[in-house]
């Protein structure tokens, strides 16, 4: 899955990557979270680009677990699915990098 | 055939149009290709032009709407003789037994809005949804609580709204997915929406119609409705003159 990360703050890739699991957990909860399989693998603060694997079984749950994440810390942020790919080759094509 | 998106709830604050325009662009940018903006019922021709605009400066449809907030049934249908002719979309906000019913009855109101936190006081049942399937009502859900609020408070809302959803598809009330934003922060995609009503239930070919076809049903409507050809439902002025 690509994402682009929407806010004016740049936030490194450990904070992001646990604000993640910080959705998906509240959303459904320890045993949900386990079965999605996150994992980051790539990761630009800079850009606001982040490059993450999921399970495919789980890909709605994260797709809502994302949507519904709108700050880290105290600072707002938004967080848009850009494109889902079944391999990393073909993700980074679609989205040109 | 490509879907059209549209967000019938941006929420900006209109007196200041560098932030409805930043809300607008971003709603293009997200992919919208209609929305509607919340005016007062005195709004003026100009400021409703002035939106009109930015929304065709960023290549989105607007539609203008009015939230009405009745306190009796009588003050609602004073309310809709008013304004029904003045804008494309009428919402009404029940937060009363009877002004939700006459509202799910009545053919002039497009929206059905529940106060979004008083879970006490949201009245759609099946009594309200038969009303509203027998009239052009449709059932409209803000996403923006799902997104702000937390704990406790947010599983009572999914709860209320898997019951609402499952009711109104029940009945084959239409659903309309708002954002109801007031920042970009809130906005999210049309896809994402979807995802976010899976959270109560709604399939994603329901939560897609619900951000694509039911809005847009509403205001192709409405729009015949006001244009000067309209008649009654079904009869249209094609052509005016001698040899006609």
């Amino acid at each position: 899955m690509a994402l682009a990360i929407d806010s004016g703050v740049v936030f490194d890739s450990r904070e992001f990557m646990d604000a993640v699991w910080g959705a998906v957990g509240k959303l459904y909860g320890e045993y949900g979270a386990s079965k999605s399989g996150l994992t980051m693998i790539d990761y630009d603060a800079e850009q606001g680009f982040a490059v993450i694997r999921v399970s495919l079984v789980a890909i709605d749950m994260a797709r809502a677990a994302l949507a519904s994440m709108t700050r880290i810390g105290n600072k707002p942020i938004a967080v848009h699915v850009v494109s889902v790919s079944g391999t990393i080759k073909a993700l980074y094509d679609k989205t040109k990098r | 055939m490509r879907r059209l998106y549209a967000d019938l709830h941006l929420c900006p604050n209109i007196n200041d149009p560098k932030h409805v325009s930043a809300l607008i662009n971003k709603a293009s940018e997200l992919g919208y290709r209609l929305i509607a903006i919340p005016l007062p019922p005195n709004c003026t021709d100009q400021e409703i032009r002035q939106i009109q605009k930015l929304c065709a400066e960023a290549r989105v449809d607007f539609a203008s709407r009015i939230d009405l907030k009745p306190r009796t049934p009588n003050e609602l249908l004073s309310n809709l003789r008013r304004i029904r002719r003045k804008f494309e979309i009428v919402s009404v906000l029940c937060d009363s037994k009877n002004v939700s019913r006459q509202a799910a009855k009545d053919r002039r109101v497009d929206l059905l809005n529940f106060p979004p936190t008083d879970f006490r006081n949201r009245f759609f049942d099946m009594a309200e949804a038969e009303l509203a399937s027998n009239s052009v009502a449709t059932l409209e859900i803000d996403m923006k609580l799902l997104l702000t609020l937390e704990g406790p408070t947010r599983t009572r809302l999914l709860s209320v709204l898997r019951k609402e959803a499952g009711i109104a598809e029940g009945f084959h009330l239409p659903i309309v997915l708002s954002s109801g934003a007031s920042n970009e922060i809130l906005l999210r995609k049309p896809v994402e929406m979807a995802a976010l009503a899976s959270l109560f239930d709604l399939s994603k070919e329901s939560a897609l119609e619900a951000v694509s076809k039911n809005p847009v049903a509403i205001v192709k409507r409405n729009r015949e409705k006001l244009s000067p050809q309209f008649v009654a439902p079904g009869i249209r002025v094609v052509r005016k003159g001698k040899d006609c």
